[in-house]
C-alpha cells in the first residue's frame, strides 16, 4: 500500500495509476446526494439562491476540499445527543448517483480525490485528466474496518441534511483504497464493463 | 401478550452486526478461488475481516442498513397491531443504540426522521398468521446499493431475444447482473421471481433471499437454472467490488409464481 497524506499533490496524483492499493491519512469530508445537488444548485448553476448558512459553509468547506478528498459515504454516528461523535460503521456508498454533478464540483473546489464504491462515468474521468484527480474505490461491505481509521471527526456542516446526508469533517489514519481511475484517463471500470458485456453477448448468443 | 421488544432489538443488532454462517462460509470459499494477490481477492479478504470485528464489537457490517424489512410469522392469538407497536419501538432503540442508521427519509420534503420511523411502510412489516404456537420473526436489512441493482423485465424481451420460458429468464437474469457491475456491493446473491404482478413480483424475489445458500430447489428445473445462472453469471468476469474477477454471484434463488396469462415479469433482486 502507497502510503499517501491529504491534501494530495498534483505529483502524487499524477503518479497514481489504475490498480494501485493506497492508505490515506489526514482531513477529508464526507458528502453524497444531499451535497452534491446543494452544492451544484447554489454555487455552480446558481438555480438556487443561497440561504441560512449556506455562505458561511461554503467558505469553511473551500478551504478543506482544496486538493484533498470527498468521500461518498453515509456513515452511522454514535454520540449524537452529546455531540461527542464517533464513526461506528463509515463504508461507502454508490457512486455513480454523484456522475451528473461530480465533474463540475470536482472542477469548482479543486478536489483531488473522489472515494466511493462502485466508480464513475464519463464525465468523471475527464474532470480526473482535467484537475487533476484520481476517483479511489474503497471496500464496499467494510464499514467496520473503514470506521476505525477515522480517528477523530473533526466536526459536521448540513446536519440538517441528515445524518447520512450531512457533510462530516474526519481526520483519518490509513484509510485503505484502490485507485480505479486515474488522472491519465484510465478506468477500471469502463474496462470492467466492455469485457463483461462481451462475455453477456457471446452467452445470450449460445 | 407479551412483549417482545427487548428480542426484538437484539435480533436487530445480530442482523446487521452479523453476516449468516452460510454466507460467510461462501465467501472464504470465493477468497480462495481467486488469483492469489488479486484485487479481487483483497476485497474479499477485506469483507471477511470486516465480519470478524463487527461481530466482535457489535458494530454495523455496512453502514447502510437499509429498510429493515421484517416478515412475521404469527400464531393465532397474537395482536398484529400490538407487534407492530413493538416492532417500531424496537427500530428506534436500535436506531439509538447505532445498530441502525436513521434511514427514514420523507420522499417529498427530504426530512430524516432520524429515529428510522417513516410512514406505514418504514420499517416494512409483513404479517402471517401461522399454524401451531410458535411466533417467528425473520429480519432482512436490505441497503440502497443492491436494491438500485435490482430490476424488473417483461417477457418477451425483443432487445435480448428473450423468449417467456425459462431460457428467456435466464438470459434477462444475466442482463441484469452484467448491468449491475460492482454497484450492489458484488458479490451477491440473486433472488428471482417469476410471473406474479410488478408488486407481488418484487416481494417475492426478496423472500427468495431468505432461503439458505446451499439448498437446493424443490423444483427439478428451477434448481438446474439455479446453478447454471451462478455459473454463468460468474463467467462475466465482474468480480468482487466489481474488480475484475471469478465471484460475481454467490448463489441464485428463484421462486415461480403463478402469473395472468398475459402477462410474465421477472423480478431480479441482487
Amino acid at each position: 500500500m502507497k502510503p499517501i497524506t491529504l491534501p494530495f499533490t498534483e505529483e502524487t496524483i499524477r503518479s497514481l495509476q489504475v490498480g494501485d492499493p493506497v492508505a490515506l491519512t489526514g482531513v477529508m469530508i464526507t458528502g453524497r446526494d444531499a451535497v452534491h445537488k446543494w452544492m451544484s444548485d447554489t454555487f455552480i448553476k446558481k438555480t438556487r439562491q443561497p440561504q441560512g448558512d449556506d455562505l458561511e459553509v461554503y467558505e469553511a468547506i473551500k478551504k478543506l476540499l482544496v486538493g484533498s478528498a470527498i468521500y461518498h459515504c453515509g456513515p452511522v454516528v454514535a454520540g449524537l445527543d452529546t455531540k461527542q461523535y464517533k464513526f461506528v460503521a463509515a463504508g461507502p456508498t454508490t457512486s455513480t448517483r454523484e456522475e451528473p454533478y461530480q465533474g463540475d464540483v470536482m472542477k469548482h473546489f479543486n478536489i483531488r480525490g473522489v472515494i466511493g464504491k462502485g466508480g464513475m462515468g464519463a464525465k468523471t474521468s475527464a474532470a480526473c485528466k482535467d484537475v487533476p484527480g484520481v476517483y479511489l474505490h474503497a471496500i464496499g461491505g467494510a464499514a467496520s474496518l473503514i470506521a476505525k481509521t477515522v480517528t477523530k471527526v473533526l466536526g459536521v456542516y448540513k446536519l440538517d441534511f441528515g445524518v447520512p446526508e450531512a457533510m462530516w469533517v474526519i481526520e483519518v489514519k490509513d484509510f485503505p483504497a484502490v485507485v480505479t481511475m486515474d488522472a491519465h484517463g484510465n478506468s477500471l471500470h469502463a474496462d470492467i464493463e466492455n469485457k463483461s458485456k462481451a462475455a453477456l453477448e457471446k452467452l445470450l448468443a449460445a | 401478550m407479551q412483549d417482545l421488544t427487548e428480542a426484538l432489538i437484539e435480533l436487530i443488532r445480530f442482523t446487521s452486526t452479523n453476516l449468516p454462517n452460510d454466507v460467510e462460509k461462501m465467501l472464504r470459499e470465493a477468497r480462495e478461488k481467486e488469483d492469489k494477490g488479486s484485487a479481487a481477492q483483497g476485497a474479499i479478504e477485506t469483507i471477511l475481516q470486516n465480519v470478524e470485528l463487527s461481530r466482535k464489537n457489535s458494530t454495523p457490517i455496512c453502514q447502510d442498513t437499509g429498510t429493515p424489512i421484517f416478515l412475521v410469522h404469527y400464531p393465532e392469538g397474537w395482536s398484529a397491531r400490538k407487534l407492530k407497536e413493538q416492532i417500531r419501538s424496537a427500530v428506534a432503540e436500535a436506531t439509538k443504540k447505532s445498530y441502525l442508521r436513521p434511514n427514514a427519509v420523507d420522499a417529498i420534503y427530504d426530512k430524516n426522521s432520524g429515529n428510522n420511523l417513516g410512514d406505514d411502510n418504514f420499517p416494512s412489516i409483513h404479517f402471517e398468521e401461522v399454524e401451531g404456537d410458535e411466533l417467528t420473526v425473520e429480519l432482512m436489512l436490505k441497503g440502497g446499493g443492491c436494491e438500485n441493482v435490482g430490476a424488473q423485465y417483461s417477457l418477451p424481451n425483443n432487445q435480448l431475444g428473450a423468449g417467456r420460458d425459462l431460457k428467456g429468464v435466464r438470459k434477462v437474469a444475466l442482463d441484469a447482473v452484467q448491468k449491475a457491475q460492482g454497484q450492489g456491493c458484488a458479490p451477491g446473491i440473486l433472488g428471482i421471481s417469476v410471473g406474479g404482478d410488478r408488486g407481488s413480483g418484487y416481494f417475492v424475489s426478496k423472500e427468495a433471499l431468505f432461503r439458505p445458500m446451499e439448498d437446493d430447489n424443490a423444483n427439478p428445473d428451477l434448481d438446474k437454472l439455479e446453478k447454471q445462472l451462478t455459473e454463468e453469471a460468474n463467467q462475466l468476469g465482474i468480480g468482487p467490488m466489481g474488480f475484475g474477477g471469478k465471484t460475481t454471484v454467490l448463489a441464485t434463488k428463484i421462486k415461480g409464481m403463478d402469473r395472468a396469462r398475459r402477462r410474465s415479469e421477472i423480478r431480479i433482486e441482487k
